[in-house]
Parts: structure tokens; sequence; C-alpha cells
């Protein structure tokens, strides 16, 4: 039955025509045997056609409810419908083309901040059950997240019961050599069950085999799908085969699948075991210093509260088996967060409040749209008169009406993808760098089913009220007197107006108080003199630099030739750099005590650093002396340490002559000097320091960043400066050049990003508040024309004219700042985490955007004002 | 439509579904067979408004109830005929049973009258 109605149904639709010959022909035939039936009876031909017809009655009236017997007349009528709100499109393109315009900007906007946000925030991670991934940070003494050890993980891989798997891993580069030009890779050293935990199986080959995870174990890697393509030529008989890696040879075992992303270093191609020693020989090896991150895979059916209680006990308790250093001692816990949340963690405020903003920019654009709409509909009321009269039906009338917005909502979505398509190459462009993900932000199915969705509920909610004004109260009064009928649609225009102007002020002081904040994060010092200053990250690999010797001597060699440059004032390496956006590198340093056991301090920053380097940064000297040529590699090891250093640990007391030592390191060194507090991860945090000379430091560090304070300006130094060092060997990587200006901008991008999306927004708030302003007010002055002239005939002055239709906007911009500047506080506290140094009642930046709201709204009311103070009585009189 | 002393012809509300399957058992029909057909075994009684037929003829055809096929007829017109499917044969019986049911309720609140 249903088939039958659907096979009929669509000929209707389909073969319109058949099926309407097919209704004809019957109707034809009956009237014909009709007619026979009378002439039998006696009549003449010519009456018993006539007679047939009378019974008949009207013959396409016949046809007509033969065709409306199925339900793809409906389907007519919305055809119908479609083609005269095309026309009346069509007629009007001004209209519809600013209204496609604001829509499109609204819906593709919206679109693109989704395609952002989606997948960053709210989608699953891609992995199977990703929810049940999780990081596991060891907690310092104030509760912060520390790297964990090898040690602590070894623990809980034998002592948790709440994993299926669990892993460690640090970031790796080496250098592929041997086959093409040598290239820098990007990998990561990873615990044997790392892809285990992902739960992403290889595409080509195995997966690591835990027997290698040990010194001296066979050494093997696992490639992308991109790197097996781009470097190997995707050819599978490689598996088995062997590449050189940083001068060794890795056999390669397996690869991963196509699209495969690994989220913890989205960068990295290449993977190998890390191979630490399950049973390191003592505290001082690598194995105990907190360095490694890690990750896990709850079992299924153990929730994460379970999980964090099982790590609280096995944190508590000991056991004979597993000893603790002092540093690892989890005295303060474990930390347990979901690997989304930690990935996200930066991030998510900002990227809420965008989505949040876009929202109401929304919003302000769909009130717009509704006002353009209502004023369209003012034109045409006598049109819906005459229809009314004509017999349509109130529904049919407001079925007419929302399918004219919902046509308009959707040529708006088509054009709003491109808009969205454009805005997700701005977003990726402008986004930070460590936004999470980035690769899964585009235009996908999601986005679409997204755009569709809100231009569907966009199209039938700002036809909603346009249909409502026109179906309401009686129609054919229309018909008699246009001008009576608009003041309820006036109200609406206007609060409609007033809600877009008490939005954009949302939007405006937002922008403001972010503009605000990172004006004070900049004005941060940053402990440093970051102009004229040039860095890049000089790397060495290959068994050549086995011994530190040869890496020292590299560095030294590398440093004489950069020194040569003309233009070279001040010339360091140092082994981190400030603001660089690398992970810290931070040991536990231990003061001496007078007489006692050193106790084992809190984290500081290390530094191995060259002479220079204080000076290049213009570090301010506070006590002693700097590092310098005294501190040489056989000497007596010195150490300089930060201001913040020494006040919380020294307490005031002299430091200088003092010892401290690091972590796992047993032998000390004397402070000689203390410099001035800098900045390392954000210009927020400032972190204890120990600078040391690279010479006297336990090992060679293999990437160095290079900084140099130039004479004048700084970029134009950079070829010559790799030229310079290359001069040493023309092999080693150089990475990661920029000006020190670049990395203090490049710490504050979050923010940068939220400001400009912020700013970006409010522009068009404010454009569409103003446009909104000036179409009321011009609508207005046209209705009113008649109502002006009486005026301007009975004596009043252009100047009293101009003040009448301005002090109407001012008055609807007033009275919407006032809701805004309520709504405004309220609604900034969401922004509260993105400020800095600014109240969320910031008294200036309210006041800006005051008067910056009252100016733009003045402009929108001048013109419309200007018309009708222009109006000619004498013509306005006789129009009407 | 007519004067006050015309005699209803009309079909009973509700009722020209059931005659046209009743009707159409007998054998298959075109329209104006149908309805000289009901009406010359009513007598007269009921003459059937040839838009209501036609109308109804294409609903019950898309219900199911009735097969249609186009056939020539002897002077080489097309005419649609009509014929009662199985669901069709069924919806008469459950019609048909209503129908007496409901007119042998009504005749006997007229005899309780008398």
């Amino acid at each position: 039955m249903v088939w039958r109605q659907l096979t009929r149904g669509l000929r209707g639709v389909f073969q319109r025509r058949a099926a309407d010959q097919d209704a004809a022909d019957e109707v034809a035939h009956y009237l014909e045997q009709a007619a026979a039936a009378h002439r039998a009876r006696g009549l003449s031909p010519a009456e018993a056609v006539r007679a047939a017809r009378l019974e008949l009655g009207n013959a396409t009236g016949v046809r007509e409810q033969m065709r409306e017997a199925g339900w793809e007349s409906a389907f007519d009528d919305g055809v119908a419908d479609l083609r005269y709100a095309v026309r009346r499109l069509r007629s009007a393109p001004g209209f519809t083309a600013v209204t496609v315009l604001t829509l499109a900007l609204a819906i593709g906007t919206t679109t693109a901040i989704f395609s952002a946000v989606n997948p960053i925030l709210f989608e699953p991670l891609p992995y199977p059950h990703a929810g049940r991934l999780l990081v596991i940070d060891d907690r310092s003494q104030d509760g912060t997240a520390l790297d964990v050890t090898f040690g602590t993980f070894r623990e809980l891989t034998q002592r948790s019961r709440s994993f299926d798997a669990l892993a460690v891993l640090k970031s790796w580069e080496p250098t592929n050599t041997g086959t093409d030009a040598p290239e820098r890779l990007n990998g990561q050293q990873v615990s044997a069950q790392y892809f285990r935990v992902l739960g992403v199986p290889l595409v080509l080959g195995r997966d690591f085999d835990p027997a290698d995870d040990r010194p001296g174990g066979a050494r093997t890697v696992i490639v992308s799908d991109a790197l097996f393509r781009r470097r190997l030529g995707a050819d599978s008989g490689l598996i088995g085969r062997s590449i050189t890696l940083d001068g060794s040879p890795f056999t390669v075992i397996g690869v991963m699948p196509h699209g495969f992303e690994n989220v913890s270093a989205p960068s990295a191609e290449v993977w190998t075991l890390l191979q630490y020693d399950p049973a390191p020989p003592s505290f001082d090896a690598r194995e105990w210093g907190h360095h490694l991150r890690m990750v896990a895979r709850l079992r299924s059916g153990v929730s994460v509260d379970a999980a964090r209680r099982d790590l609280a006990g096995v944190a508590r308790t000991s056991s004979a088996e597993f000893i603790r250093p002092p540093w690892a001692s989890l005295k303060s816990g474990l930390l347990l967060t979901r690997l989304q949340d930690r990935l996200t963690e930066t991030v998510r405020p900002a990227l809420l409040s965008v989505l949040d903003a876009v929202l109401l920019l929304l919003l302000i654009a769909c009130c717009n749209v509704i006002n353009l709409l209502l004023a369209r509909g003012a034109e045409r009321e006598g049109e819906f008169a005459i229809r009314a009269a004509l017999g349509a039906a109130r529904p049919r009338l407001m079925r007419q009406l929302l399918t004219e917005s919902v046509l308009l909502a959707l040529v708006g979505g088509a054009c709003g993808i491109a808009v969205a398509a454009f805005g997700i190459r701005i977003l990726v462009a402008l986004g930070p760098a460590d936004l999470p993900r980035m690769v899964a932000i585009r235009l996908d199915t999601r986005a679409y089913v997204f755009a569709l969705f809100i231009t569907t509920v966009i199209g039938l909610g700002v036809g909603l009220v346009p249909a409502l004004h026109a179906s309401r109260g009686d129609l054919h009064a229309g018909l008699q007197q246009a001008s009576r009928r608009s003041a309820g649609r006036h109200r609406t225009r206007r609060t409609l107006v007033i809600l877009e102007v008490s939005l954009a002020l949302v939007l405006l002081v937002g922008a403001g108080l972010l503009v605000h904040s990172l004006n004070r994060v900049l004005a941060l010092p940053p402990g440093f003199d970051p102009a004229q200053v040039l860095t890049m990250q000089v790397q060495v690999a290959g068994p050549r630099f086995g011994p530190d010797s040869v890496t020292h001597r590299h560095y030294a060699q590398a440093l004489e030739a950069v020194r040569r440059v003309p233009g070279v004032a001040d010339a360091a390496f140092t082994s981190q750099l400030p603001l660089s956006g690398e992970l810290p590198d931070a040991y536990g340093v231990a003061l001496e005590t007078n007489g006692g056991d050193p106790q084992h301090g809190d984290p500081a920053l290390r530094y191995a650093v060259t002479g220079e380097y204080f000076d290049a940064l213009r570090i301010p000297l506070v006590r002693g002396r700097y590092l310098d040529a005294r501190d040489a590699a056989g000497s007596a090891r010195s150490a300089v340490i930060s201001l913040s250093y020494a006040r919380r640990v020294l307490s005031g007391a002299d430091p200088i002559g003092r010892r401290v030592r690091f972590g796992s390191d047993t032998s000390w060194l004397t402070i000689v000097g203390v410099v001035g507090d800098v900045k390392q991860s954000s210009l927020f945090s400032s972190d204890d320091a120990v600078y040391v000379a690279a010479p006297q430091w336990v090992w060679a560090d293999h990437a160095r960043w290079l900084v140099v304070r130039g004479l004048g300006a700084v970029t134009a130094l950079a070829p010559a400066l790799k030229q310079a060092i290359w001069s040493v060997d023309k092999d080693q990587p150089i990475v990661r050049v920029g000006t020190m200006t670049t990395w203090v901008a490049a710490s504050t991008a979050v923010r940068r990003f939220t400001m400009i999306v912020f700013e970006a927004f409010a522009l068009v708030a404010l454009v569409l508040a103003a446009t909104g302003i000036y179409g009321i007010l011009a609508g207005g002055v046209t209705e009113r024309r008649r109502e002006i002239g009486v005026r301007t005939a009975l004596g009043a002055s252009r100047r009293e004219i101009l003040s009448l239709v301005v002090r109407q906007g001012m008055g609807l911009t007033g009275f919407g700042m006032v809701i805004g500047l309520g709504s405004a506080a309220l609604a900034s506290r969401a922004l509260v985490t993105l400020l800095f140094g600014v109240s969320t009642l910031d008294p200036v930046t309210y006041a800006g955007v005051i008067v910056l709201l009252l100016a733009v709204a003045l402009l929108a009311c001048g013109v419309p004002a200007w018309r009708a103070a222009r109006i000619d009585p004498a013509q306005a009189l006789r129009t009407e | 439509m007519g004067s006050m002393d015309e005699i209803n012809t009309d079909v009973i509300q509700g009722t020209l579904d059931m005659l046209i399957l009743k009707t159409l058992s007998l054998q298959p029909l075109h329209g104006f067979g149908i309805a000289r057909r009901i009406e010359q075994v009513s007598r007269g009684v009921f003459k059937v408004n040839p838009g209501s037929l036609l109308t109804a003829l294409q609903r019950l055809e898309r219900a199911g109830w009735l097969d249609a096929e186009w056939r020539q007829t002897e002077n080489s017109r097309r005419a649609k005929f009509y014929s009662l499917t199985r669901t069709g044969r069924k919806q008469l019986d459950i019609e048909a049973a209503d129908w007496t049911r409901r007119v042998s309720a009504v005749a006997r609140l007229l005899k309780a009258e008398g």
C-alpha cells in the first residue's frame, strides 16, 4: 500500500503531464458515456452532451479534485511557493543581496568556528574508546604537574590495577641519512606499549617487541604512513630492512595507517623504543630524571575516580621492590587527567569564549535579517491583503513567508560554506601553534550538517516573526489604510534594534577587555631585552658526536665562527631559550646546608650557557659575577642563580660561596653570582633558575640555542650566521630561526588569537548594529514623510526635524546600551580566565566602548536625519 | 441545487466507498459503468455525483483496494477499468458488516417507538 502511494505519488510529481492526461481522459470518457446514455433515452446529441456536462459540474474542478487525492499535491504547493519566493526575491535584488550577505557571513563564521572548536573540545580523540585515554603526572609539592620518571612508570606498570596498558614517551629528533639528502625527522621514543595504549593497530609489519625495550635491545622503528611514502617509497618490501638514523642502523618493523593522528606530538613520523634500564644501577641514572610523559588506557569498566584511588594507593604505600629516590618519592601523589583535557587545557577557555562570541554575532545577524524582512513586510502589506481577499488562507500566507525566509537562509547558507572555507584557512593561519588537532580542523560532514542545521533553524526563526506579523489582525484593513497597522511591527523592529545594540556592546566590551589584557601581558618584564636579538637552534647528531669533547669543541668552534660575522655584538649558546615554547628543562636542585644532609630541593630550570649569554640577553647582574672564561672544563665548578631562587632558598642570606648540586649529580657547584629573574615558559611564570657553564655541565647538550645580539637590524644576519656554523660542519641541522621578539609574541599566541577573533566579531557586530539603526530610521523617515512635511509646513526648522530623527535613533541606542552594559558586566565574567591585570568591570574599557558605540550610532542616525530635514513639504503633502 | 420538493438522490454520506467496492465485486467496470450500475440496482434511489465518484476511485486505487487498467473500448477510446483487489474484497466485507450492524440498530430504534 505504501509502495503504491509512493510510486503513484512520485509519478504525479515527475510525470505530472501524463498523470494529468490520465485524469483528463477519464473525465472525458465519463462525459462521453453519460452523453451516450442520455441520447439513448431520447435526447438530441447536443442536449445529451449538455446534460452530461451539467451532471459532472466543472470538469477542471473534478480533475483538480482527483489530483488532490494524493499526497503529492502538498508537494506541488510547496513547489509553487518556492517558485513564487524565487520570483519575489529576484524582484528585490538589493534586499536579497544584503540579507544573503548578512546570513552568509553569520552562518559561515559560525560554521568555521564550529569546525575548529568541535574536533578540539567536543569530538572524541581519533582512537577507539578515546574516553579511556589518560595522562598520569607526578605531582610537585605545590600541586602542579611534573613529568614522570622511568622508575615511577616501571612501578606503576607493576603495581597499578586500573589500566590495560601504560606507556611513557619523550621527543626524539633523529637525522635520517644514507638515501637522499639528510633530513631531520620528528619522532618519539616510546615504551613498547605505546600503540596499544592508543589502540591503533599497525597497517603493515608488527608492533614493538617488549623484549627489545632494554639497553642493548634490537634497534627498531615504526614509521608513519607519510614518512613511509616520502622517504621509503611506500615499498612494503622495506619492512625488515634497515635505515640510518643519527648514524646508527634501525630496522623498520612497521607502518602506521594513513590518517593516524599522533595527538601527543602531531608532527612525529617515526617511533623507536625508549630502551631504558628496568633496573637502573643508581638514582643518578637518567631513569630517575623527571623528563617522560606517561599515557594510559583505562581498563574497561573502571572509572576514572577508581583509577585515581588506585594510583593514590600505590603512591602512598611504598614497596620494598620499588625503592624511590627523594625527588620521585610520590609523597604528593600522582595526577590523573583525561588525555583530551590535558591536550586542550591551554586553549579551552579561549575556544569556548570564541564560540560564545560567534553565537552572539549570529544572534545579531539574525536580528538584522528579521528587521530587513519586517521592513519588506511593510512594503508588501498591500500584496498580502489582496491575496487574503482572493481567498488565501492565513496558514497558506505564513507558509509562503516561511518559504521565502528559508530560501533566503539556504542561499545564505550556501554562500556561508564558502565563507566558512575561507574562515577556516584564516583560523588555521592565525591559530596558536600549540592548538591541538590542527589537522582535524576542516569542513567535514559534521560541519556541513551543522551549517544546514543552523541554516534551517535561522530560516524558520527569522521568518516566523514577520510571518506572525503578516498574518496577525485583519488583513483586509491593509487594503484600506496602510499606515495604521504598522504600529506592532514598529515595536518589534525597535526591540530588535535595542537587542542588537546591547549584544554589540557585549562583544565590544569583550574585545576591549582582551586588548587591554594583552597589552598588560606584553608590558610584563621578560627579564631580558628582546630587541635586536636573533636566535636559532643548532643541533648535532651522529656517531661522531659520541664523545662529549667533540661536541664541546664543535660548539666552541661554531661560536668562534659566529663571532667573526660582521654586525655581531654578543654571541652565546644556551641549552634552553626563554619563551621558546619548548618544554622547560628542570632538575631538583639541592642546597648544601651547614653540616647536615643536603635536602632535596624543588626543581629549578637548568641553563647550560656560554659566557656572553647574560650580555647577549642583557640579563642584569644582582650580586657577584657572571659566568666567564674562568669556568672552563677542568676548573672548579661554578653556578649563577636567579634572584627568586636566592630569595626563596637563602631567604636573605648571602648566597655567594654557598654550594648547590643537581638531582642525581654528586659533585657540588659553588654559587658565584646572582642574576635577575627571566621568564621561561610564559610571561607570567617566574621559575627559579640555575645557570652553569656549558663545559662544566655533566654532559654535552646536542641541541643548543645560539643567541646573537646584533649591532643593527638583526634578521639580515641569519644567512651569514648559518654559513658561519656550517663552515665548521656543513651537515649539522639549524632549526627554529627567529628573533627574540617573535618568541615573546608567540608566547602570547592564544591571547592574541582570541583577541583578534573578538576584535573582528565586535567590528562586524558594530557594523550590523549600525545598519540596524540606520534601517529603522530610514524606514521611519520614509513612512513619516507626510508627517514631517506637515511639521515643516507648520514652521518646524531643519534643526528641529534633524533632532527629531536623531533623538529617536539615539533613544534606541541609549536603551540598548543600558541593557548591554548590564549584560556585558555579567557576560565578561566568562572571560575572566583569559583576562590579565584587567577587571571585568574595567572602567576605561567600558567608557571607550560607550564612546565608540555612540559615535557610530550618531553616524547611522545622520543620513536618515539629513534626508528627513531635506523633505520638501509641498511635495510630501502632495504625494500620499 | 434543486427545489424543495425534489427527491434526495444523494448517496448516503460515507457509503460511497462501500457501494463502489460492492459494484466492482461483481465485475470490472469503468467510472460511468459504476455510476450507472449503482443507479440501476438502487432503482434510481441513489444518483452518484461524478466528481465524487472519480475522486473516490482515485483514492481507493491509491489505497490498494482497486486495481486500474486502461483498456481500449469498442469505439477505440481509452477507458480506465477498475477491478477489486484481494484487500479490497476484505475491506468490502468489513464495511458491509459494519453497515448491516448499524442499519439494524437504526431499524430497532425506529421500531421501538411504535
